[in-house]
């Protein structure tokens, strides 16, 4: 009976937080313009999701996130995994207080850090578009890239670097054959994290995205949803997202677990 | 020194960091093909020196040579030394053979000749068929093994060693030993071994390097450092010994433990205070006699394995260490004879405290960066300059370090028979030397105080 209980809660609370995402994808398999409504089974909405010049404006959304996403993402991994190796090469107090302020900007509210930026961009006098989106995005994702990396870092036999160089290298080539495959796992999860939040940024994008028309699929669904309900097309893109995450996780632990099995039948 | 057999010339170099001073003025030349080991406690700066060496500290006083070119400020990277460290520091993605191949790969040295040059430093270190294997899933004992054979495959001209067996098993240890002997003697190569294992020191070395406190205590050979220790710190550390307070009253003639003995040192002067020191394996112990030198009570008598362990109450009260092949039981007494040969005799380094201080008033005195109260002493404005003395036995050491004028912590015990010599580090980084019946724990904090009887001034 204790197991009984036990089982339900569990299936109960997986079940409150899938069932928005589970109902999403249920309704676009349906034409219906309203979210609840079923009109029968449809492939339609993903037939005109992909079709050329129907919704040219929510494509060009898609695109724009990715492409944001993908330059931020890679520039505070490379910002993020050197600050990590400079961080821990500090000692005693200097290290507390950098730590400290690669926290911060984690801790600080998006809304706050979304308007300081817009103010920031606005007094120096730069137009606001691509540009300063990317900029905002790689503020606040190098502080997350610095946290990836520098357990790493920590875990690290501290004489590796030294028995590189010790070895003939240079301290270039100490860091590029030596520290950094030693770190990767740590920058991959950083570049992993730094692209998802930039793909769900809406406080700091808005604020930044400046009044020339640029749209990334945050501020495209908010304006949309302004408007007068969602576009229907938005279900199916919804899913494909929701798709496309839940094949990434499952290939990540297959390929974890692996490893995993590997090690063991190595020791 | 232009002599050009040194590989390795090592003048005068100082470092500290921070206020510490890591190495003090130290000195070391070694010939090529030596294999020197440095030897001392921990903290006493070896792995400081050892890292100066391979390049990955810098000096602040001093000069390094090695085969004659000045290397002072060459980075790590263009020294012709390798380094095995303590925790093997093998780089964890690559397999074994990539390992080993680093240094070469650098180097651009041709493939093939890499793989022959990889199979021979494997089979030297007995790890031939590893090359495919994962590091991780080496044991510590062939850890290490790859870790040296990385290093000697760079045929470097002095290879550097840091406690590369602390981390192994003591049968493995022994084993490991042997083969860095072995390996030692056919390379032809410099070795430069840094442990804390006296033992291990003895069993390796050409030269020993003694350290302690950032300082050479004594450099020599495995049986100088252990026959003709220079002080009572080297005798201690190496082997166990028996060191007692004594006197040269003439040549050839010293007096301890309230009797006079004969000896074969010479040049002391007459009735100078000295060291002596004596191996517990030199006393000669038999059952009560008339023909002995001395007689004693046995306190203690354990089994080591191949000898006995006994500790001998003296008549006039001094507790002696002797090993023997034979048992004696506890109570027992029993006669003792030392040969004049197995007396070593050192000069005292020290024969009480001495101080720099300033006087603040008439009956204050600051030394140790601490103000004490002395006697009143005439004609005194303040600021002068003085010399304070303070015998061993009247400074007073107490448990509760609120109750002494200042604090320190133990930092070195000697035991000397009937006594403890100890010596206490002061908050201000100052030595105090102390002789005290109490028995007190290496790195116990202690309070300082001493009376203002015990204060001797002079004017500098």
């Amino acid at each position: 009976m204790k197991k009984f209980i036990a089982q339900s809660y569990l299936w109960l609370l997986l079940a409150l937080l899938y069932a928005p995402i589970i109902i999403i994808a249920i309704f676009s398999f349906t034409e219906a313009k309203v979210l609840g409504n079923w009109t029968g089974f449809s492939t339609k909405l993903y037939t005109s999701l992909f079709q050329s010049g129907a919704h040219h404006s929510l494509v060009s959304a898609i695109e724009n996130t990715l492409i944001i996403a993908l330059i931020s993402a890679v520039v505070s991994t490379v910002l993020g995994s050197v600050a990590a190796i400079g961080i821990d090469r500090l000692r005693g107090h200097k290290r507390t207080v950098l730590n400290t302020l690669n926290n911060i900007p984690m801790l600080n509210p998006d809304i706050i850090t979304g308007i300081s930026l817009f103010l920031l961009f606005v007094s120096l006098g730069i137009s606001q578009g691509y540009m300063t989106v990317i900029l905002a995005h790689i503020t606040f994702c190098t502080p997350y890239v610095v946290l990836c990396v520098l357990p790493r870092l920590q875990q690290m036999n501290p004489n590796i670097f030294e028995a590189a160089l010790d070895l003939g290298a240079t301290p270039f080539q100490a860091l590029r054959k030596v520290l950094i495959p030693e770190i990767k796992p740590g920058m991959i999860s950083g570049f992993i994290l730094a692209f998802t939040l930039s793909i769900d940024d809406f406080a700091v994008t808005i604020f930044t995205i400046g009044t020339e028309g640029l749209e990334t699929l945050s501020t495209y669904i908010y304006a949309d949803a302004r408007k007068g309900g969602l576009t229907p097309e938005l279900r199916p893109l919804s899913t494909i997202i929701f798709a496309t995450v839940l094949l990434l996780l499952v290939v990540i632990n297959i390929r974890a677990e692996r490893n995993r099995r590997k090690e063991e039948t190595l020791r | 020194m232009k002599d050009s057999n040194y590989i390795i010339e090592f003048s005068h170099i100082s470092k500290s960091f921070g206020e510490k001073c890591v190495l003090n003025d130290v000195s070391l030349y070694v010939k090529k093909g030596e294999f020197v080991t440095i030897l001392g406690p921990s903290g006493c700066g070896k792995t400081t020196l050892l890292r100066i060496l391979a390049g990955f500290g810098t000096v602040d006083e001093g000069e390094i040579r090695i085969a004659g070119e000045d290397i002072t400020d060459v980075p790590p990277h263009e020294r012709p030394v390798n380094t095995v460290f303590q925790r093997y520091a093998l780089f964890p993605h690559l397999n074994v053979y990539d390992n080993i191949a680093f240094g070469l790969k650098l180097k651009k040295v041709k493939a093939d000749e890499i793989e022959t040059r990889v199979r021979k430093a494997l089979k030297m270190v007995g790890m031939t068929d590893y090359e495919w294997r994962d590091v991780n899933s080496l044991s510590g004992g062939q850890q290490q093994r790859v870790a040296i054979a990385r290093a000697i495959i760079n045929r470097p001209q002095v290879l550097l060693l840091d406690e590369p067996l602390a981390a192994l098993d003591l049968k493995m240890r022994k084993d490991m030993q042997m083969e860095l002997k072995d390996m030692h003697k056919s390379l032809g190569i410099t070795f430069i071994y840094v442990t804390h294992d006296q033992e291990e020191a003895l069993t390796l070395s050409d030269t020993i390097v003694v350290m302690s406190e950032g300082k050479v205590q004594q450099i020599g050979t495995p049986t100088d450092i252990y026959n003709e220790p220079v002080n009572a710190f080297v005798a201690d550390f190496i082997g166990e010994s028996n060191i007692l307070n004594g006197k040269m009253i003439r040549d050839k003639a010293v007096e301890f433990m309230g009797l006079e003995f004969e000896c074969v040192d010479e040049g002391f002067g007459e009735n100078a205070p000295v060291d002596v020191v004596i191996r517990p394996e030199d006393v000669y112990i038999m059952a009560h006699t008339d023909s002995g030198q001395f007689e004693g009570v046995v306190q203690s008598c354990i089994f080591k394995g191949v000898h006995y362990e006994m500790t001998v109450l003296t008549a006039n009260g001094y507790e002696i260490m002797i090993q023997d092949y034979n048992a004696f039981e506890v109570g027992q007494t029993v006669s003792m004879i030392i040969k004049p040969s197995d007396i070593h005799v050192m000069r005292k380094e020290r024969m009480c405290n001495k101080f720099e201080g300033t006087m603040v008033d008439a009956t204050h005195v600051e030394i140790l960066g601490t103000s004490f109260v002395c006697n009143e002493v005439a004609n005194v404005a303040g600021g002068e300059k003085v010399l304070v003395e303070v015998d061993f036995d009247k400074i007073e050491l107490m448990d509760n370090k609120e109750d002494g004028t200042l604090m320190g912590d133990v930092r070195f015990i000697l035991y000397k028979g009937d006594h403890y010599h100890l010596t206490v580090r002061t908050e201000n980084n100052d030595n105090v030397y102390v002789d005290t019946h109490d028995v007190w724990d290496d790195r116990d904090i202690v309070g300082i105080r001493i009376q203002p009887d015990d204060l001797r001034i002079t004017f500098v």
